[in-house]
């Protein structure tokens, strides 16, 4: 039966079984739906919502040009993770908290994880891939590895992103406003006194490209 | 890249071991100097991480990937009577289902099935459309109301079961003897790991062997009960993980969505990738059990601890809690001790080690019942802990310790803080922010395990690859063992090729408890000898001297007696004409020794009396853990577990609605978690001396230490500023604002 059930579904598109309920990846979906009654989410699934269309969306992601059709509702970091596997940009949180999916849209840090993907067509994205030219490391980069700014890695791509936004938009911020300008990431590691000295060390360096 | 240099600043540690004493031998080679270890090593893969290339378990796709999602229970307490997967299986997209619970639920979240199809959403959809029937009974999520008569049974047995006891001397005899005698209670929140990377697993069979990319801190014992629970020999399965985001001891065993995965792998004939979420994460994926932990205790005039009497009731949901009484068992002299350990059973998701389990709840008793004991008997409370230090373990009533820098920690950190300008009586001075400094002391283990297994290839063309399954967790296992090959062969930390993270590999121990360096560490230190052996003895002939002769320098051996003679390392290295493997382990412990590490932490905290917030000003960390292989990773692992301390002391408490059974803390807006703004001045200091037979590095485990004592140190430094000592943590402003409002009425 199994073997049946597998070939029937092979030949099906995943936009032919997507109901227009928009994404999950805002995260918070799966949850709404453990504390009720499955039965009250049969009834919003069969009560007919109105099918959204898809979108193609055209942008620059680290400086190429790409065309790239979306979902409605979904989030740019679904689109960079599992769509185009760019895996540098980390989901964490999911739920605009942690800082972890710091992406640059035209020169400003945003949580990618909140921000609708269709919304970037015409924009400039850069993430974390962008950064260094071929072996070259970004200074942001070379700071954090020079002040050990970081231990599992994980929320480093976020920290990068952020540093490089806030000191695109002030070239010597002072240590409160480094505070500031980071207190949106988290580094669950603990190591942001690390960070700060990286970033401290980066605050006389201009920023934007090095 | 870059070509590697050490920093200048850092110190060289030419210490001889001393404090030999007992039969064991020294069996740390005679080094006369070492070129990297106990300098700041750059990580070797540092351009990995900050280019977002180090691949985490959840960065990998493969073709014809599914996702699986597991159905959770919506009730604390139920019976699943019925599980209809009909509709969830002619979904279309959806590819596998299986039924993950024997029937009987215990807390929300529990899982009870799972589902694999060709997205995300469309598992999401499916979970949907599984029909499950629950007989919803009784439940009790707190832990105070499950210890009541009448509370609802959790398991099949008592909510309050004995967990451990102990027993030395007699605690009659010890309150006859005691001039003062104080008891007092300390709560602690159940606090969640909250690792940045979710805990995520993907697997997939071929030809029958089962492959799993797994965000473990354990790749040997996902693999090992892998085959118990799947009826496989260990041999056909494969445990893989490159990178992960942190664990803290979320991430030691085996997960149910794990052996999910591999199921509805095999179901589905297709690889199966199911990442946790953040709120799985909150809820139903462990945590560190609360502790309440009453303390009586007395002493003589002079301080000299005549009994100690501890009671513990920690709460790990479905699990056994943490057993807290090993420093209080351990730390100070005192002849006698009793203590009682019970777990209480709620229906909330089952507790899991947390960074020091155990120790860092029974620290932060057993130091502010210190601090509460040194006021009462008006003596400076660093001195009520020297008064009482031991040189053997179990209170000075078993083995001596192989080495013991406790004592250097207390000068070195009181020092550095300025012990003598804390407040001589708690509390005294006046104003409406009011400072104080507390200190707490810590102990671990972290000996390592031997048996440890390291490989050290070395090619023909003079390339260098180590070969060990141990784990990375972000503490730099890469760049430690790089540093130790590189150390003992003449090399640069950049040019080993360093493999770990597979169970294909040599055996190494999970990476908890503090055990990583001290185990990989020693096996890496001992392959490198044997293959310096191996090279010296090769070199010897062509410099035509004996192999004592020969000195290994950078990438080249030379004849210490004539020096004009040398030979590359690349050339030697061409003699073995083969590609060879040197195998190393790590040795055994010699017996009749304790082998722990040592801390004390110092705090100062400035309390905000209108508004209840506390502020930590700053936080010196004095560490023994032996010989520091590399100081700039270890500094950032003490710097790390001070500000989780930190985090934990101030914010962090997983909260639970009594009515619903159900976690209110589910995101990471709800659970507070340290930012930028809270973190003090942070100083690490080591006391930096090789233990002489703990392994042939002379180096300790440093996971664990630092988050250890952090609590403690904070919640003396409030009492000392106060003259109210908070007795709980987190020491939220709610809770320090009822505690002056009840000083104020008397």
């Amino acid at each position: 039966m199994n073997q049946e059930k597998r070939k029937l579904k092979k030949g099906i598109s995943r936009r032919d079984f997507l109901k227009g309920l928009g994404s999950g990846a805002l995260g918070t979906a799966m949850s709404t739906h453990l504390i009720k009654p499955a039965s009250a989410d049969l009834e919003r699934q069969e009560g007919n919502l109105p099918l959204l269309p898809k979108k193609n969306i055209s942008f620059v992601l680290n400086g190429k040009q790409i065309s790239v059709e979306v979902e409605p509702g979904e989030s740019l970091l679904n689109l960079l993770r599992e769509k185009l596997h760019l895996t540098g940009t980390k989901r964490i949180c999911d739920h605009g908290s942690c800082g972890g999916c710091t992406v640059l849209i035209n020169d400003q840090a945003v949580y990618s994880c909140l921000y609708p993907a269709f919304k970037v067509d015409g924009k400039n994205v850069l993430t974390i891939e962008g950064l260094a030219q071929g072996e070259k490391l970004h200074p942001v980069q070379q700071a954090f590895i020079d002040h050990d700014a970081y231990q599992c890695g994980f929320c480093t791509p976020g920290f990068i992103m952020a540093t490089l936004a806030l000191l695109r938009q002030k070239e010597s911020p002072s240590l409160e406003e480094i505070k500031a300008g980071l207190n949106g990431n988290i580094c669950r590691c603990g190591n942001q006194l690390k960070i700060l000295a990286a970033v401290k060390a980066l605050a006389s360096i201009k920023g934007g490209q090095p | 890249m870059k070509p590697f240099r050490p920093e200048p600043d850092s110190l060289t540690y030419l210490k001889e071991a001393g404090r030999q004493e007992g039969k064991a031998q020294e069996i740390i080679p005679q080094e006369t100097r070492f070129r990297y270890i106990g300098k700041k090593i750059r990580r070797v893969d540092g351009s990995l991480i900050v280019t977002g290339k180090a691949p985490y378990t959840q960065d990998f796709y493969f073709r014809d990937l599914l996702y699986g999602k597991i159905l959770r229970s919506p009730h604390a307490a139920a019976e699943v009577v019925n599980i209809d997967f009909s509709a969830a299986l002619s979904h279309p997209g959806v590819m596998a289902a299986i039924k993950l619970t024997e029937g009987r639920i215990r807390y929300i979240g529990e899982p009870v099935a799972a589902v694999a199809a060709v997205d995300e959403d469309t598992a999401e959809q499916a979970l949907k459309l599984i029909k499950v029937e629950y007989k919803v009974l009784p439940f009790v999520v707190s832990e105070d109301k499950a210890r009541q008569e009448g509370a609802p049974q959790v398991l099949d047995s008592p909510n309050v079961q004995k967990l451990f006891e102990y027993t030395r001397g007699n605690i009659k005899e010890g309150e006859a003897q005691a001039d003062i005698i104080i008891e007092r209670t300390y709560r602690t929140a159940i606090e969640v790991h909250h690792p940045a990377e979710t805990h995520a697993s993907i697997a997939y069979w071929k030809d029958g062997r089962l492959t799993v990319w797994d965000s473990t801190q354990a790749i040997f014992s996902v693999r090992d009960q892998l085959a118990r629970a799947l009826n496989l020999p260990a041999s056909r399965i494969r445990v893989i993980k490159k990178y992960m985001g942190g664990g803290f001891g979320s991430k030691l065993g085996l997960n149910d969505f794990t052996l999910a995965a591999a199921l509805l792998a095999r179901e589905a004939g297709r690889p199966v990738k199911i990442v946790m979420t953040r709120r799985e994460n909150a809820y139903c994926l462990g945590n560190r059990p609360s502790t309440l932990i009453t303390i009586r205790g007395g002493a003589k005039k002079d301080g000299t601890l005549t009994f100690l009497h501890m009671k513990n009731f920690t709460g790990g949901g479905v699990g056994r809690g943490d057993r807290c009484s090993e420093p209080l068992m351990d730390i100070y002299k005192c002849p006698n001790v009793l203590v009682e350990e019970y777990s209480v059973f709620t229906n909330t998701c089952a507790s899991r080690p947390t960074r020091a389990p155990g120790h860092v709840q029974g620290t932060f008793a057993l130091e502010s019942f210190m601090e509460e004991l040194a006021a009462e008997l008006k003596m400076d409370p660093l001195e009520l802990r020297r008064k009482n230090y031991s040189e053997k373990n179990l209170g000075d009533t078993g083995i001596p310790y192989s080495s013991k820098g406790l004592l250097e920690c207390y000068r070195l950190g009181a020092e550095a803080i300025g012990w003598s300008r804390r407040n001589q009586i708690p509390g005294e001075r006046k104003g409406k922010i009011k400072r104080g400094l507390g200190m707490a002391t810590q102990i671990w283990w972290g000996a390592g395990v031997p048996g440890t297994l390291a490989d050290l290839k070395i090619y023909p063309d003079g390339s260098v690859e180590a070969i060990c399954g141990t784990q990375d967790l972000g503490t730099g296992t890469r760049t430690y063992i790089a540093t130790i090959i590189a150390d003992t062969l003449g090399l640069e930390p950049q040019d080993i090729l360093i493999k770990i993270g597979d169970t294909d590999y040599p055996w190494a121990p999970s990476s908890g408890g503090s055990q990583t360096t001290p185990s990989v560490g020693p096996a890496f230190r001992d392959a490198a000898l044997k293959a310096a052996e191996r090279l010296k003895a090769i070199a010897a002939k062509k410099l035509d001297c004996s192999p004592e002769k020969v000195q290994i320098e950078l990438r080249r051996f030379v004849n210490m007696d004539n020096p004009e003679k040398a030979i590359s390392f690349n050339e030697v290295a061409r003699e073995l004409r083969r590609v060879t493997v040197f195998h190393g382990e790590r040795g055994d412990l010699p017996a009749g020794f304790a082998y722990n590490s040592f801390g004390a932490h110092f705090a100062e905290v400035e309390v905000d009396t209108e508004t209840g917030k506390i502020k930590v000003i700053k936080v010196v960390a004095a560490h023994e853990v032996g010989r520091v292989i590399n100081r700039l990773t270890a500094e950032s692992m003490v710097i790390g577990g001070v500000t989780q301390g930190i985090s934990a002391s101030l914010f962090e408490q997983r909260l639970m609605d009594d009515n619903e059974g159900r976690c209110v803390t589910t995101n990471l807006l709800d659970y507070k978690i340290v930012a930028f703004s809270d973190i003090p001045e942070i100083i690490p200091i080591f006391v930096d001396s090789p233990d002489p037979r703990i392994n042939n590095l002379g180096t300790k485990g440093l996971g664990e230490p630092p988050r250890i004592p952090v609590a403690a140190a904070i919640a003396n430094a409030v009492y000392n500023a106060l003259g109210i000592h908070p007795r709980q943590i987190p020491m939220t402003p709610d809770v320090i604002l009822t505690l002056l409002k009840k000083e104020a009425k008397p």
